[in-house]
């Protein structure tokens, strides 16, 4: 039994912070007040690698492990949500399929540049009619016999990375089935659009409650042809092929979770120590002392729910439920966390300038975002067997 | 072009640790890569990619066989280091330093430039780049803030009270660098992962033909007899203001000489 990370793990884990506190945390305030999606300090974080982590060498990636992913998110996350959301849908989202599931062609073609972290990929799943039931795809993609090319119609919610100044492409899921509508399982399947293709239309950024460095578009196809070869791992596979890249992604975003909640611990206990209240710290009241401890459970338990599913994907091991079980705990744990503390840093925590008050608001999409809790529940459930 | 640059390793500032009976740092933890020296590596990185190629040579003084701080500036980019510990060196001074600095320097072959920081950040007398110049007999110039090599020569702004000087020094030489010469790169994990298996010559103050028995405490000629902490700041004065508080404000800054 080993709790320890590597010696390699620990120094980068201790670079990523020094760039976080340094590059990122001073302008995060600034960045969530204007709604600045900062193209510079992203690309900063291409260049300590971070886009490429755990991707072959060959492709412009580090060859990392999962788990040392994991680290980067995590500690992004202790000082901007939004810059971790963009690195974890960058790699998750972005990244992750074309490796996992693109031809060598492909791989080369698009790995490269979305390793050094130059681009940006995005991964069109939820509709505005599909979400949690993302098999109810509505978005068509048919063959066009005569130019070869895929023609695609339909339209996409709420995807992250797809309309920055740096996006290269969003892969997307559409049905491909067109000749059997009637019974069956629809086909779905994944196909990569490039930016700027005609025909796909990046709507305005939604206003959102948090995450507002974040980047987020509706996109909407009509009409939107690319070649037959944008096609992505097998036709007909796309529904089993986003399934992979979630499970994936729950973990990652579990680590966003854990980076939040250790953010609010240290935070608090500093200012419970400092702040004072008919003459005494405030840490010196039960009542804040004992929101510190359950805290300091809290990130304890995430973390472990968080690094020991990573673990078993480096494993090679089934994770399935781990990853479900990561991201449904430590997501509610950090909103629970961020509620709290606000809570002791009482007015000031309402403010935005400091940064709990931003971590409040940015934490609610965790419980909705690549799966709700209601949908990791299910996960859970069914891996126990149980008819759900 | 091959570049040498000291790199000291420190107890890290964030958690200095205790002094030992003899009033030294008590340096048995692990140690950091000093971050004025991130600066001169970042720099050596730098000219060496500007010349077209070449190798940047890290040496260190430190005990144990620390090398946790040399990995760090591995992983920067440096291609390999010269370490120096030996439990002789307990108690050095700053000549000492600079004269097994200088050894272990000799060892590098064909290097043309050597770089250090101004001043460490926790010893900080800001003595040991020229020492080692003068013991190597090499041209040196301190307080660079800007550095350029050329045709065998080096050009340094150095920074003054007022600005900065043009020098320049025919190669090889010494330079010493300020922080802000450069903005040091952080370190990749691809870095953190090759520098696991770049070469640490380690070696003894025996191996660099010095003397053991006249370095340390045997060659420092000084001895730490007592340390006392800082003062503690005085609460500062308060004026009540009864409607000449600018008067005696002006009063007290011109007490001080500051007007
Ligand atoms: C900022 C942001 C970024 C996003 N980025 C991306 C992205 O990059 N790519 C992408 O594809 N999507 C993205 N999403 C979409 C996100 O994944 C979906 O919003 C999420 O999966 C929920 O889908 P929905 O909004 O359609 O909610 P619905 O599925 O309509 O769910 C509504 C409610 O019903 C519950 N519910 C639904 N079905 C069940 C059930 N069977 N049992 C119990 N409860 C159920 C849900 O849990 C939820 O509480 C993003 C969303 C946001 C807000
Ligand atoms: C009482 C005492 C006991 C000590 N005991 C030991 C000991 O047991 N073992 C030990 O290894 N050291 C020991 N030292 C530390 C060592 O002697 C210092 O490196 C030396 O005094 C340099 O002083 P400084 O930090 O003021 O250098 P400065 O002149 O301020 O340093 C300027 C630059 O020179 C270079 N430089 C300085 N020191 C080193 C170094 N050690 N390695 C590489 N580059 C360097 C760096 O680039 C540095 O930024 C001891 C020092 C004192 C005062």
């Amino acid at each position: 039994m080993d709790f320890d990370l590597t010696e390699e793990q620990e120094s980068f884990r201790k670079v990523v912070r020094d760039f976080a506190v340094n590059e990122i945390a001073p302008h995060a305030e600034a960045w969530d007040r204007d709604h600045t999606f900062p193209v510079d300090t992203v690309r900063a974080m291409g260049d300590l690698g971070l886009f490429g982590l755990p991707f072959p060498e060959e492709y412009g990636g580090s060859s990392s492990d999962f788990t040392t992913l994991c680290l980067a998110i995590e500690e992004i996350a202790r000082v901007d949500q939004s810059m971790a959301i963009t690195l974890e849908a960058g790699v998750g989202l972005g990244a992750n399929p074309i490796f996992r599931f693109g031809s060598e062609a492909q791989r080369q073609r698009w790995l490269p540049d979305l390793c050094a972290g130059r681009a940006l990929g995005g991964f069109g799943l939820t509709e505005p009619e599909a979400g949690s039931d993302a098999g109810g795809t509505r978005t068509r993609a048919r063959l066009d016999e005569g130019s070869g090319k895929w023609v695609i119609d339909g339209e996409k919610a709420f995807i992250t990375n797809s309309g920055t100044a740096i996006t290269s492409l969003v892969t997307i899921t559409a049905r491909t089935d067109p000749g059997r509508e009637e019974g069956g399982k629809p086909e779905i399947s994944t196909i990569v659009v490039p930016a700027g293709t005609p025909g796909m239309g990046v709507q305005p950024a939604y206003r959102k409650m948090g995450w507002h460095a974040s980047d987020t578009h509706g996109l909407a196809f009509a009409d939107c042809r690319v070649p037959s070869d944008h096609l992505l791992g097998e036709r007909g596979r796309g529904f089993a092929n986003f399934l992979a890249i979630l499970d994936d992604g729950r973990v990652a975003i579990a680590a966003l979770a854990l980076g939040t909640i250790e953010a609010c611990l240290e935070q608090s206990v500093a200012y419970a120590q400092h702040r004072s209240a008919f003459g005494k710290p405030i840490g010196s009241y039960q009542a804040v002392a004992f929101k510190c401890a359950d805290l300091a459970v809290m990130a304890d338990t995430a973390r472990s729910l968080v690094y020991k599913a990573a673990w078993l994907k480096d494993q090679g091991r089934p994770f399935k439920k781990a990853a479900a079980m990561a991201k449904l705990h430590a997501t509610e744990a950090a909103v629970t966390a961020t509620r709290e503390a606000t809570q002791i840093f009482g007015g000031y925590g309402f403010i935005d300038e400091t940064p709990v008050s931003r971590f409040y608001r940015d934490s609610k999409i965790l419980e909705i975002g690549e799966g709700t809790s209601e949908v990791q529940r299910l996960v859970i459930s069914r891996q126990l067997g149980l008819p759900v | 072009m091959n570049v040498v640059v000291c790199v000291k390793q420190i107890p890290d500032p964030a958690d200095p640790g205790a002094l030992e009976e003899d009033h030294t740092l008590k340096r048995d933890g692990k140690l950091i890569l000093d971050e004025s020296d991130s600066y001169g590596v970042e720099m050596a990185l730098q000219l060496a990619d500007a010349a077209g190629g070449g190798d940047v040579t890290l040496v260190s003084m430190a005990p144990n066989n620390e090398t946790s701080g040399l990995r760090t500036a591995l992983a920067m980019g440096a291609a390999k280091a010269v370490l120096v510990s030996d439990d002789a060196l307990s108690g050095a001074g700053a000549l000492d330093t600079a004269k097994v600095l200088a050894a272990a320097i000799k060892r590098v072959e064909g290097a043309d430039l050597i770089l250090a920081a101004t001043e460490s950040s926790d010893g900080y007398t800001g003595t040991v780049p020229e020492q080692i110049a003068a013991v190597l007999d090499l041209p040196s110039v301190t307080f660079a803030k800007h550095v350029e090599v050329a045709d065998g020569t080096v050009k340094v702004q150095r920074q003054t009270e007022s600005g900065f000087d043009e020098c320049e020094a025919p190669l090889p030489a010494l330079v010493s660098v300020t922080a802000g010469v450069v903005e040091p790169r952080y370190p990749s994990f691809k870095g953190i992962m090759a520098a696991k298996s770049k070469p640490v010559d380690q070696v003894t103050v025996a191996d660099l033909g010095l003397d053991p028995s006249a370095v340390g405490w045997a060659g420092a000629g000084q001895e730490i007899v007592d340390v006392s902490p800082a003062p503690e700041r005085q609460a500062g004065e308060v004026i009540e203001d009864e409607g000449d508080a600018h008067q005696k404000i002006v009063e007290f800054l011109d007490g001080l000489k500051v007007l």
